[in-house]
């Protein structure tokens, strides 16, 4: 099944939604943080003692980035010439689009974790 | 020209020389009387230290890089060494920072037996308000006065524009915003007299708008707050019509008299204050008469009207009855 699905990707063409999905995610769940906080905040007066919601939605965020990081891996390991990749060919802008993506989903898995580890520290609504 | 390495180095050592113009045991975030403030100077201690390694090594990279023969380097070894010690060296660099710091920024418990004390920041002084747990609130001005070795909770309150509240010795500085309260847990870990500064630009003296930091060991801390909170008696003083008859009551409280305006700093402690006109002045009855009618000469853009009809020799009477106040 895997192979079927790595055969698959591969037959993939270059395509922006892989590569605009990590930073989005990275955005939404940026602002997630800060509404399920201040929202619990404003409600309860005290911050979540078990904050499920919370991590169940990190846990959302980072399926979906390297989700998308493993794709673009895929489809940069396309057989070819050796680098650079500059050339106006589909292949050069496949491997392009594909190392773009790979390095925004890591940045943006990054992202996701600095937002997130706060909460593991900063138990408090002050 | 040519420079000489000597004349750098000498040129280094006298800039360095004026930093060190700014070193004291007042106010200083390096001589820390408070468990907040050590750990920011540990932790400033160790990032320094880090930012010093790491710099050191990106130098030494650099040297190293350009020194190397030619055609010793590829494309694809140098994407790949950008990759590891450009992008995921400092991202776990960094989360261990943040994990290593985090910690530090979570506010210290409190509990409702300890002492609050509101702090209001004005331009251009500091309205206080202790509130201890089942007594009576007591008001004073540009002094803080905290016991060691307790919990105080700061309620800081931004009265007409934004100010920020900071004793380095003691914690990180917290923004006074109008409308809303900030709070900052603190304790001291040792006696002293200290300084606190306003570091949020609010005004023509924002520079003159200070305070003095007394932590007491908490019985004498107790002692005195208890002296305080008892009504004082006051014997009639020359200067204390002329402070009626100059309206200056209008404005400023002091206890056990009919003066009781709230617009200006509480002066019921005036004459056991250390500064004067938040830490602007020395107390000296000179300084106060001279402040009394020509305020602006002292803080620019001072809200207190100036009294330049007042006769000298009545300021002076104002002041010798202020500076009795205790």
């Amino acid at each position: 099944m895997i192979t079927r699905l790595v055969d698959r990707i591969q037959t993939l063409r270059a395509t922006l939604w892989t590569l605009i999905a990590p930073p989005l995610v990275w955005a939404a769940h940026f602002l997630l943080s800060y509404l399920w906080a201040s929202v619990l905040c404003a409600k309860r007066g005290a911050f979540a003692t078990e904050p499920a919601l919370f991590w169940g939605c990190t846990v959302l965020a980072l399926v979906v980035i390297v989700g998308c990081g493993v794709i673009a891996h895929i489809q940069s390991r396309v057989p070819g010439d050796n680098p650079p990749h500059e050339q106006g060919t589909k292949v050069d802008r496949l491997r392009f689009l594909a190392y773009s993506t790979l390095l925004l989903a890591g940045l943006s898995f990054i992202g996701v974790i600095f937002t997130a580890v706060p909460v593991l520290f900063l138990t408090d609504c002050r | 020209m040519r420079v000489r390495p000597g004349t750098i180095v000498k040129g280094l050592c006298g800039t360095a020389l004026l930093f060190l113009s700014g070193c004291n045991r007042h106010q200083s975030a390096l001589s820390p009387f408070g468990d907040d403030a050590a750990r920011i100077q540990v932790m400033t201690v160790v990032l320094v230290a880090g930012a010093v390694v790491i710099g050191i090594a990106v130098a030494a990279l650099m040297v190293w890089a350009v020194r190397l023969p030619a055609n010793r380097l590829t494309l694809v070894g140098g994407e790949r060494f950008i990759l590891i010690a450009g992008g995921i060296v400092p991202s776990a660099v960094l989360l261990a920072l943040l994990i290593y710091s985090l910690p530090a920024m979570r506010p210290r418990d409190v509990s409702p037996g300890d002492l609050n004390v509101a702090v209001t920041g004005e331009q251009f002084w500091w309205r206080v308000r202790y509130e201890p747990p089942g007594a009576t609130p007591l008001t004073d001005a540009n002094e803080i006065r905290i016991p060691v070795g307790r919990t105080v909770r700061l309620r800081l309150l931004g009265g007409d524009v934004i100010h920020s509240f900071w004793i380095p010795g003691l914690a990180g500085k917290v923004d006074m915003i109008p409308g809303r309260e900030n709070t900052l847990v603190v304790r001291a870990t040792r006696p002293g007299v200290f300084r606190g500064q306003c570091t949020e630009f609010c005004g023509l003296s924002h520079a003159l708008m200070a305070f003095d930091v007394v932590a007491m060991p908490p019985e004498a801390f107790d002692a005195w707050l208890a002296g305080q909170q008892a009504a004082p008696a006051r014997a009639a003083a020359p200067g204390q019509a002329l402070f009626a008859q100059h309206g200056c009551g209008g404005c400023h409280t002091i206890r056990g008299t009919e003066h009781a305006g709230t617009i200006g700093p509480d002066l019921t402690r005036m004459g056991a204050r250390r500064s004067l006109g938040a830490g602007t002045l020395p107390p000296s009855e000179a300084n106060i008469a001279s402040f009394i009618r020509h305020p602006e000469h002292h803080k620019p853009g001072v809200r207190m009207p100036a009294f330049p009809h007042m006769p000298e020799r009545e300021a002076m009477a104002i002041a010798r009855y202020l500076k009795a106040l205790r």
